[in-house]
């Protein structure tokens, strides 16, 4: 896969923006003072005014429809800064979900409120601990839904809940109104200081997108990608701080970094950086352009992903030693993204359980 | 030049109307492979059409220029033909270290006359040639070698001996690593020559292997004379040519070796051996190791393909080579560890002809020398430690 010249000056300007707006720095901010929103707003606007909103719209509602490797190295960049921002749940999985089965109705009313950053959507899916969504029990009927979802990411802000329940034995999505009647949001902070949220409904009006089948599996693909590709920039961050550390640290009169069983391990550790980055942007490659073996590489780029970037996480704090275990170090916080975000939307056991499907054992 | 799909189009004509049916099977072994040299004995009619009819076309080394024998085609055309032969399963037409390293090294150091003597009859499957690296004193730390070339006015007299010589036996030249001044610090005393497997003095000594197989020899040198002009660049400026060659072995051996696995899904293999329950794998931790290895060695391939597609014709790809022999290496053995985990005890026999003569042990012994040859493993992580991260020697460390 080749970055094209929009592909590159987009990579340029998130890295300059996120570097600018969104440092690490912003996230202890705001988990320290118990923002009200959770998310970094500023950073969020001027995401908007850069376009980085509108990279799955269409141009005809407002967007730039760059595509998904776009949209991974935009999240690359929010993994290695840790940014707080609905980019995923709005951006990504609002846009892909309404894009790809929202009606012309529901498409003209969200999509440019998605591009212009001002509407916030929240996809509603998992009922348990894990992600399992071919098996979901809530269900609507007569065009209102009951019952409790979970880990719905930045639920607590979103003004449309995109639903995935059960009618007459299929699984679809509908449009919910977050402010309607019978919606009661519980915000859950999580350990990486995202926001999810347990949301109960009781007789809430339910509107079926046009493809509710579709748009929940385009949707839960797309997130999945752009989830490896924040996860392999947490895991590239983590590790160019923790490979930083072992130039300046000396013990035993020597840098820890010329210790053999150090090298070895950050050497093995850099590979595995590189080569979960180069996946996640094949399978990034493979969406754009619907390649046959899309699904199957972008189960195999969470998994991988995910498990790096936990690794990366881990080794930072060993190898940093003592100070690593420390809340005033930042290091700390991304083996907590990596977790969070490899937990969201399938688990590596179940990217791996469904890649070993599809390769047909 | 020509516009890429019109080559596709035409590579694909001429691949269909003259690899023969016999050639488009992938080797199973490397007994289907040919090596070519002055003593091949060519299996069947068709390995020896093929090879003609490819030698005839420059494409056995496609990407060298046309004068020494090649086809001069682009870095863009070579990987056409490449996926145009792969599509139809077509096997090398010959191929040996002369066509992998040496080469590649010497269009890159060779003097004119050099190349113009040496590179087309390895195009034309004519020379067999082996690498005179290792010696027994001299494994990791190969530029601790002690074989010797004293300059005699006209000639080197080479003596010392060299270890791990794969198919030496076999080969009919060498290119060999010696040392010309051994006064000189380890790494600026040593040249490399070309000479004769023929010449007086060179005897070889095959040594059998765990898998039962002896593709590595021993091989001694003693007073073996070599003409002045089979050096290849400077004097004493051998490590760096013996590097680059390096990048490129340790690039192919990152590459899936030939074998029961290549380009084979293990998975569905395993099914074959254990079972399904339902449509999975009937054995869950198997399952389970399975998908993360292809999930690796998905990773891997991805990322050699974003190196390759960076890296320009004719530029190694330097320190990185190191991380893809390294990660290559681990995952066939990885690869072959869970095959004999899938296979049972089918897997454990040893001269049976339903294994094709125990196949699946020899071949999984096989590869745990692919983490040791062309640099072990851990060499592999110091280069990459130190030079893709950066990180201090020891003994820098201790004084900075």
């Amino acid at each position: 896969m080749t970055l094209t010249d929009e592909h590159r000056l987009l990579q340029e300007t998130s890295v300059r923006l996120f570097a600018d707006k969104g440092a690490v720095s912003h996230l202890r901010a705001l988990r320290d003072q118990h923002d009200p929103r959770g998310y970094d707003e500023p950073l969020w606007a001027a995401m908007a005014a850069s376009g980085l909103t509108g990279l799955l719209v269409p141009e005809a509602y407002g967007g730039t429809a760059i595509g998904w490797v776009g949209a991974g190295l935009v999240a690359r960049e929010i993994g290695r800064n840790l940014s707080l921002t609905p980019f995923l749940s709005t951006a990504v999985l609002g846009a892909t979900a309404l894009g790809t089965g929202g009606s012309e109705a529901q498409k003209k009313i969200w999509l440019p409120r998605i591009a212009s950053g001002e509407g916030l959507v929240a996809l509603a899916v998992d009922e348990g601990p894990h992600h399992r969504p071919e098996n979901l029990r809530l269900a609507v009927s007569q065009g209102t839904v009951t019952g409790e979802k979970t880990f719905v990411l930045d639920g607590h802000v979103a003004d449309l809940l995109l639903v995935a329940a059960y009618d007459a034995g299929a699984t679809a999505l509908y449009a919910v109104d977050a402010h309607a009647m019978g919606v009661t949001v519980e915000r859950t902070i999580l350990v990486d200081s995202c926001n999810a949220a347990r949301i109960r409904f009781d007789h809430v009006p339910a509107a079926p997108l046009a493809d509710g089948r579709a748009a929940l599996d385009a949707a839960l693909r797309a997130g999945r990608a752009v989830l490896a590709a924040e996860l392999v920039g947490v895991a590239a961050e983590v590790f160019r701080r923790t490979v930083d550390y072992l130039k300046q640290r000396k013990q035993f009169g020597q840098l820890i970094g010329s210790l053999q069983g150090l090298q070895h391990r950050a050497a093995q550790l850099y590979g595995e950086t590189v080569m979960a980055d180069a996946l996640a942007f094949a399978a990034l490659d493979a969406c754009d352009r619907a390649a046959p073996n899309a699904e199957a590489l972008v189960y195999a780029a969470k998994a991988k992903a995910a498990r790096v970037a936990l690794q990366a996480g881990q080794e930072a704090i060993q190898m940093h030693g003592g100070i690593g275990m420390t809340d005033d170090f930042d290091i700390g916080f991304f083996i907590k993204r990596a977790r969070g975000a490899g937990a969201s939307l399938g688990e590596v056991n179940y990217c791996a359980d469904r890649f070993a499907a599809l390769g047909g054992y | 030049m020509i516009d890429l799909e019109e080559f596709r189009t035409q590579t694909r004509a001429w691949l269909q109307a003259n690899c023969p049916e016999e050639m488009r099977q992938p080797e199973r072994t490397l007994a289907d492979h040919c090596w070519g040299g002055r003593r091949w004995k060519f299996q069947s009619d068709a390995q020896r059409l093929w090879m003609d009819r490819m030698v005839a076309k420059g494409w056995t080394a496609p990407k060298w220029p046309i004068c020494y024998g090649g086809d001069g085609l682009s870095r863009e055309q070579a990987a056409v033909l490449a996926e145009e032969m792969k599509r139809i399963g077509a096997r090398a037409p010959v191929a040996n270290f002369g066509h992998w390293f040496l080469g590649p090294a010497l269009l890159r150091f060779g003097s004119a006359a050099i190349k113009q003597k040496f590179l087309p009859p390895i195009c034309r499957g004519e020379t067999r040639w082996c690498e005179g690296y290792s010696e027994p004193g001299a494994g990791s730390d190969l530029a601790g070698l002690q074989t010797r070339a004293e300059d005699k006015g006209d000639y080197f007299l080479v003596n010392g001996q060299k270890i791990w010589t794969s198919f030496a036996d076999r080969a009919d030249w060498i290119f060999c690593l010696v040392r010309t001044d051994p006064q000189a610090p380890k790494h600026q005393g040593i040249s490399l020559l070309l000479f004769d497997m023929d010449s007086p003095g060179v005897t070889t000594r095959p040594i059998k292997l765990i898998s039962g197989e002896s593709d590595f020899c021993q091989t001694f040198f003693d007073n073996v004379r070599v003409p002045k002009d089979q050096l290849v660049g400077e004097l004493n400026g051998g490590w760096t040519v013996a590097k680059y060659l390096l990048t490129h072995e340790r690039d192919e051996i990152g590459d899936e070796p030939p074998g029961l696995l290549r380009d084979k899904a293990l998975g569905p293999l395993a099914c074959e051996f254990v079972g399904r329950r339902g449509s999975q794998l009937a054995d869950p931790v198997l399952r389970d190791a399975i998908a993360r290895l292809d999930v690796d060695t998905l990773a891997f391939k991805a990322y050699q393909e974003k190196l390759r597609a960076e890296t320009e014709l004719g530029e190694g790809l330097g320190a990185q080579s190191a991380l893809l022999k390294y990660y290559g290496t681990e995952l066939n053995k990885r690869r072959y560890e869970l095959m004999m985990d899938a296979a049972g005890t089918a897997g454990l026999e040893w001269d049976s002809a339903q294994t094709h003569g125990g196949q699946y042990a020899r071949e999984w012994l096989r590869t745990k020398g692919n983490s040791i040859e062309g640099g072990t493993s851990e060499v592999m992580l110091g280069i990459v430690a130190k030079r893709i991260l950066g990180l201090p020697d020891a003994t820098r460390g201790a004084s900075a």
